[in-house]
């Protein structure tokens, strides 16, 4: 099928603005059939996560990446594979003194493009998805991280601000479900 | 306002030129996000294609408002065959970067359109399982049209079916078909 010659699989990009529409239609679905901003954040955690654990095995195979030797060496793939699917480049900061805490900063973000959020939903946490995709991506690599938003530019702070929190290294990378 | 701190509202902006881009593996990890919280909400195929469609149809209106502005310079189309060219040619090359490959007219109906694409982007990673035989998640490309050919005035229906690659197949209101006669000449 693919024509030679042709944009290589390596970079099929689509327009963005569809892909910042679908998740419109996704995140205003899910606050339809939810009602309660809470359950709304939990259910985009947890497909975010479902798209960190698959995503993680495209990011390795177009990055042949090798295995990172600490959080920071994470941060700079997390903060590439940004630029790699989103197009953005979140600017990493804030480490703690321990270097296992760090926060990306967003100044541009597809995702909220034409977003605005209204009065009622202001616990709502738009971008969620984003920390489960860590999460997982980074599950799949042996590392358990958590990751939160502390600011957020859609309820009026200056920038967009996701801390990612390094947890425990994890041992053995048994498959879900067969322990 | 409850807050005190200022936001900046969308109006404030200058309109996305749209040319920015994300990776399509992305958008397709999404998707498939999207196929399965809807299939968990329903039983059946037709069901499935009709909460995709309702998917499609937020983006199609969203999507309506913006090339309107963007590239028609406010103007919007009234007469039917340059509302589906608009479709076909426009919007589909906003979204996924090419045109739609055909535009029929049924011979048998003269509600009936049909808009055909030999390879849908939503379906590229999307093998379906035997027991679905008939379900094509491009009812969510199909939401898309109708949601932009609603929000214009010209109630239809939009199916997407395995035909062709996969076709689009657009049924008009009546009420559309005899305006448009009226305007026939003008």
């Amino acid at each position: 099928m693919a024509r030679p010659g042709a944009r290589v699989a390596d970079s099929k990009k689509i327009n963005s603005e569809l892909f910042t529409l679908t998740y419109g239609a996704l995140v205003s679905q899910l606050l339809k059939d939810y009602e309660n901003a809470e359950d709304v954040n939990r259910q985009l955690d947890r497909m975010g996560y479902n798209i960190g654990v698959r995503i993680i095995e495209d990011f390795l195979a177009r990055t042949s990446t090798a295995r990172c030797t600490d959080m920071r060496d994470t941060a700079e793939k997390i903060q590439s594979a940004f630029k790699m699917y989103l197009g953005v480049n979140p600017t990493v900061t804030s480490w703690s003194p321990a270097s296992d805490e760090f926060s990306l900063l967003f100044d541009q973000n597809p995702m909220t493009e034409f977003v605005e959020l209204p009065d009622s939903c202001l616990s709502l946490k738009y971008c969620n998805l984003f920390c489960g995709i860590i999460r997982g991506a980074c599950e799949m690599v042996q590392l358990e991280v958590t990751s939160w938003f502390v600011q957020d530019s859609l309820k009026g702070d200056p920038t967009t601000e996701l801390r990612v929190k390094f947890v425990k290294k994890l041992e053995d990378a048994m498959p879900a479900g067969e322990d | 306002m409850s807050s005190l701190k200022l936001k900046t509202t969308i109006l404030d902006r200058s309109i996305s030129k749209g040319k920015n881009e994300v990776s399509l593996n992305g958008f397709a990890l999404l998707f498939s996000e999207i196929v399965q919280y809807c299939q968990n909400r329903v039983s059946t195929v037709p069901e499935l294609q009709a909460k995709l469609s309702e998917f499609g149809q937020q983006v199609g209106i969203r999507m309506l408002d913006l090339l309107i502005v963007r590239e028609k310079n406010g103007k919007r189309e009234i007469k039917l065959l340059q509302i589906l060219i608009f479709i076909k040619s426009t919007v589909w090359k906003s979204l996924f970067g090419k045109e739609a490959d055909k535009l029929e007219h049924a011979n048998d109906d003269d509600h009936t359109y049909y808009l055909i694409e030999k390879e849908s982007l939503v379906n590229r990673f999307i093998s379906v399982p035997k027991d679905k035989g008939n379900l094509n998640c491009a009812a969510f490309s199909a939401g898309i049209i109708e949601g932009i050919l609603n929000t214009s005035n010209f109630p239809a229906k939009v199916t997407a079916h395995w035909h062709k690659g996969t076709t689009y197949m657009i049924k008009f209101d009546e009420s559309v078909i005899v305006r448009d006669k009226q305007l026939e000449g003008r």
